[in-house]
C-alpha cells in the first residue's frame, strides 16, 4: 500500500533522512521506533508531503507522491496525527473535526464518521462547542486523532500519540488505535513508547541517524536483544 | 521580586486593574457626556461613570477574595443571571433583532441634520472597508498594511470611467469591485510565501506604489490635482444629491457587505481561513490549498474596498491621491483590531467608534488625537481580543446533529481528564 524506496531528505543543511526504505501493507499496523532525532517524524513528514525528498521514491497505492502537492495527498487517503497535536486552538472542537473532513463531500457519511469519533472519544462530544485551545493535553491528543480520522483515511500516520500523556490516557489511546485498525485502516505509528507500540504492531522498523537499522515482525523485535537493551529498558 | 513588564504586572493586580478600567470607561463616556457650556464642562458625569465602574469592580473583588460559601453563592447567582440573559437573547429570534437594527438604520437618520448624516455615511464607508480588511487580517491572518490601495483602485476606476468614458455609477460599481479584486490577487501572488512582519512591509510598499503612481501619472490621473466633476449616481431619472440619498445608498452597500462577509465567515472557506491563521502546516495537512485560500482572501477582501472606493468617488465628485494615504490603511486596520478580529459585529462597532469618537472630540481641537491614541493604548492593553471577540461554533454539522444520534454522547456522564 505504501512503500518508501531509499528516501533522502534535508532540512537546509541537515541530512535528516539518509536512505529510508519501508513498507506498510493494507490493514497493517507498522511501528517506527528509535531515539530522538533519528528521523522518525521526518519520515512521516515526507509521506504527507510536508517535507520533500531529494532522492528516492514514495509510492502510495501504485502512485508516486513526489509531484502531488501536500494538500492533495489527503484526498488520496493519507491523513496525519501530527507531532505536538497541532490542533486549531481558535476553532471549536466540532470545527476542528470538520476541518479533518475538509476534502470530503457527502454530509451523511461525514456525519456518520463524526458519530463514530464521538463514540471513540465521548469527551469530545461533551466539549464540542469549546475552543480547541481550552482542552487538556490528553483531550487535544484525542482531538488530533479524531480530526485525522474525519478524513476517512486508508492510511493513518501517527506521530508520538502517547507523548506527554498520563499512563491512563496512553492505554486509552492505544486501545483506540487498535479499534481504528479493526476498521481496516492501515497505521504507520511513530512512538517512543516502544513496548506499547510493538505490542499492537504487526511489523516494526528501528531507525538510527536517518537510516533504518533493523526491521522485523513486531513479536521478533520484542525479544531482540539489541532492541530490548536500547528501547525496552532491559 | 522581579517585575517583568509594568503593563502586565499592573493588569494582573486587582487594584490597578480596577482603577484603569474605571478610567477607561470614564474616558469613553467623555465625548458623549461632556458639554463645554455646562459648569465644570459637565466633567462630573464621566467621573460618575468612572466611580460606578470602580464600585462594581471593587464589589466583585470583595466577593471573589472573601471566599467561603457566601461568595460562591453570589458568584453562582451572578453566573445564573448572565446565563438567563443569554438564554433570553437566544429565545428572541435573531431575525427580529436584525429587522429592528435595519429599521432603525433606515428611520433614525430622517430626524438628523446634514452633518450627522454625513458622519453616518462616513461610518458606512468605513464599515465596508473594515469588513473587507477583516477577511484578510481577521479571518485569514494576513497582515495587510496597504489595504487603502484597493480603495483607491475603486475610486479611480469610477473617477476615470465616469469623466473620460461616461460610464454610469451602476456600470462601474461591479467593475470597480472586480478590478480591486484583481489587484488584490496580483498583490497576493508575490507575497504567498511571506508571513507576519515581512508580509506587512510588502503590502505597505504596494499601497504606497499605488498612491505614488496616482500622484505622478499626470496624463491619466492628473496627479495631485485629482479628478474633478465625477458624475453623481442616477437611478430611474432620480439623481443622488443630498446627504440622505448617499446615506441610503451606502446603507444598501453595507447591508450587502455584512450579509456576504457573515456568510463567508461561517462557510467552509471561512473555517479554512481561521485554521490557516491558527497553524499553516496543520491546515495544509488537512488538505487546504494554502495558495488558493490566501489568494481568495486577498481578492475577496479587496472587492469591498473597490465598492467603497466607487461610492466614495461618487459621493465626493472629486478624488485625489491625498485621500488614500498610508494613514488610512492604519485607521482601517485599527478598526478591525479594536473591534475584534474576525467578529463581524465587533468590526462594525470598531469602525463606528473610530469615525464617531474623533468627530465628537472636535471640541478638544489639538488634543483629540492625543486622547484618541491614549484610549487605543489602554484599550489594547485591557482587552487585546477587541471590543467583541469573535466566537465560533461548528456550523455545518452543528445545529442539526443536536437532535441527531450524536446527542446521546453529549449527555454521557463519562469524564476523562
Amino acid at each position: 500500500m505504501l512503500r518508501l524506496d531509499d528516501v533522502h531528505a534535508h532540512y537546509g543543511m541537515i541530512h535528516a533522512l539518509r536512505g529510508v526504505s519501508l513498507e506498510v501493507k493494507k490493514g497493517q499496523i507498522v511501528c517506527l521506533i528509535g531515539a530522538n532525532g533519528a528521523g522518525k517524524s521526518s519520515t512521516l513528514m515526507a509521506v504527507s508531503g510536508l517535507l520533500r525528498p531529494n532522492a528516492g521514491r514514495i509510492v502510495f497505492e501504485g502512485d508516486d507522491l513526489a509531484e502531488v502537492p501536500s494538500h492533495a495527498i489527503v484526498e488520496r487517503g493519507i491523513s496525519q496525527v501530527p507531532e505536538g497535536r497541532r490542533i486549531f486552538s481558535k476553532l471549536t472542537v466540532l470545527e476542528n473535526l470538520e476541518m479533518g473532513a475538509y476534502t470530503r463531500t457527502g454530509e451523511d457519511s461525514i456525519r456518520q464518521d463524526l458519530d463514530w469519533v464521538f463514540g471513540l472519544f465521548p469527551i469530545l462530544a461533551e466539549r464540542r462547542f469549546q475552543m480547541g485551545g481550552t482542552l487538556s493535553g490528553g483531550e487535544q491528543q484525542m482531538l488530533a486523532i479524531g480530526r485525522a480520522l474525519m478524513a476517512r483515511p486508508r492510511l493513518l500516520l501517527m506521530d508520538e500519540p502517547s507523548l506527554g500523556l498520563a499512563p491512563k490516557f496512553v492505554e486509552t489511546i492505544f486501545e483506540v488505535i487498535r479499534q481504528i485498525n479493526t476498521r481496516g485502516t492501515a497505521i504507520l505509528l511513530v512512538e517512543q513508547n516502544a513496548h506499547m507500540a510493538l505490542s499492537i504492531a504487526s511489523r516494526g522498523y528501528v531507525m538510527e541517524a536517518g537510516r533504518i537499522v533493523l526491521e522485523d515482525d513486531a513479536t521478533s523485535l520484542m525479544v531482540n536483544k539489541d532492541v530490548q537493551k536500547a528501547y525496552l529498558g532491559g | 521580586m522581579p517585575t517583568p513588564r509594568l503593563s502586565i504586572t499592573l493588569i494582573q493586580r486587582p487594584f490597578p486593574r480596577i482603577v484603569l478600567t474605571s478610567l477607561w470607561f470614564g474616558l469613553l463616556s467623555l465625548p458623549l457626556m461632556m458639554e463645554l457650556k455646562a459648569p465644570f464642562f459637565g466633567l462630573e458625569r464621566p467621573l460618575l461613570v468612572s466611580a460606578g465602574v470602580a464600585m462594581a469592580g471593587l464589589m466583585r473583588l470583595a466577593v471573589s477574595q472573601r471566599g467561603g460559601p457566601g461568595a460562591e453563592r453570589v458568584q453562582r447567582m451572578v453566573g445564573s443571571i448572565g446565563g438567563a440573559v443569554r438564554h433570553l437573547t437566544e429565545q428572541i429570534d435573531r431575525r427580529v433583532i436584525y429587522v429592528v437594527a435595519v429599521a432603525s438604520a433606515v428611520v433614525i437618520p430622517l430626524s438628523l441634520n446634514r452633518y450627522h448624516i454625513d458622519i453616518l455615511t462616513q461610518v458606512g464607508i468605513y464599515v465596508t472597508l473594515a469588513l473587507g480588511l477583516n477577511i484578510v487580517v481577521g479571518l485569514a491572518g494576513l497582515l495587510d498594511l496597504g489595504y487603502v490601495a484597493f480603495y483607491a483602485v475603486g475610486a479611480y476606476t469610477y473617477g476615470l470611467l465616469s469623466t473620460r468614458v461616461g460610464l454610469s455609477f451602476w456600470e462601474v460599481l461591479p467593475l470597480g469591485a472586480l478590478l480591486a479584486a484583481i489587484f488584490g490577487i496580483l498583490l497576493g501572488i508575490p507575497v504567498l510565501r511571506l508571513r507576519g512582519d515581512y508580509l506587512a512591509i510588502v503590502t505597505l510598499g504596494f499601497g504606497e506604489m499605488i498612491r505614488i503612481t496616482l500622484n505622478n501619472w499626470d496624463s491619466v490621473t492628473r496627479g495631485p490635482n485629482g479628478i474633478l466633476g465625477i458624475a453623481r449616481p442616477r437611478l430611474l431619472g432620480f439623481t443622488f444629491s443630498s446627504p440622505i440619498d448617499y446615506y441610503y445608498l451606502i446603507l444598501v452597500i453595507v447591508l450587502l457587505t455584512i450579509f456576504v462577509v457573515d456568510r463567508l465567515n461561517q462557510s467552509r472557506i471561512g473555517r479554512a481561513w481561521t485554521a490557516m491563521r491558527d497553524d499553516e502546516v496543520a491546515a495544509e495537512a488537512m488538505g487546504i490549498n494554502l495558495m488558493k485560500a490566501k489568494l481568495l482572501a486577498f481578492g475577496l477582501g479587496a472587492t469591498w474596498a473597490g465598492l467603497a472606493g466607487v461610492f466614495f468617488a461618487a459621493k465626493m465628485t472629486f478624488i485625489s491621491p491625498e485621500s488614500f494615504t498610508f494613514f488610512e490603511s492604519v485607521i482601517i486596520l485599527c478598526m478591525v483590531v479594536l473591534g475584534g478580529m474576525g467578529s463581524v459585529l465587533g468590526v462594525i462597532l470598531g469602525a463606528s467608534m473610530l469615525v464617531i469618537l474623533p468627530e465628537m472630540m472636535r471640541q478638544f481641537a489639538l488634543y483629540r488625537m492625543l486622547i484618541f491614541g491614549g484610549a487605543m493604548v489602554v484599550m489594547m492593553v485591557l482587552r487585546p481580543q477587541g471590543l467583541i471577540a469573535s466566537s465560533r461554533r461548528g456550523i455545518a454539522l452543528g445545529p442539526k446533529d443536536r437532535q441527531g444520534s450524536a446527542s446521546a454522547a453529549v449527555t454521557s456522564p463519562q469524564k476523562m481528564g
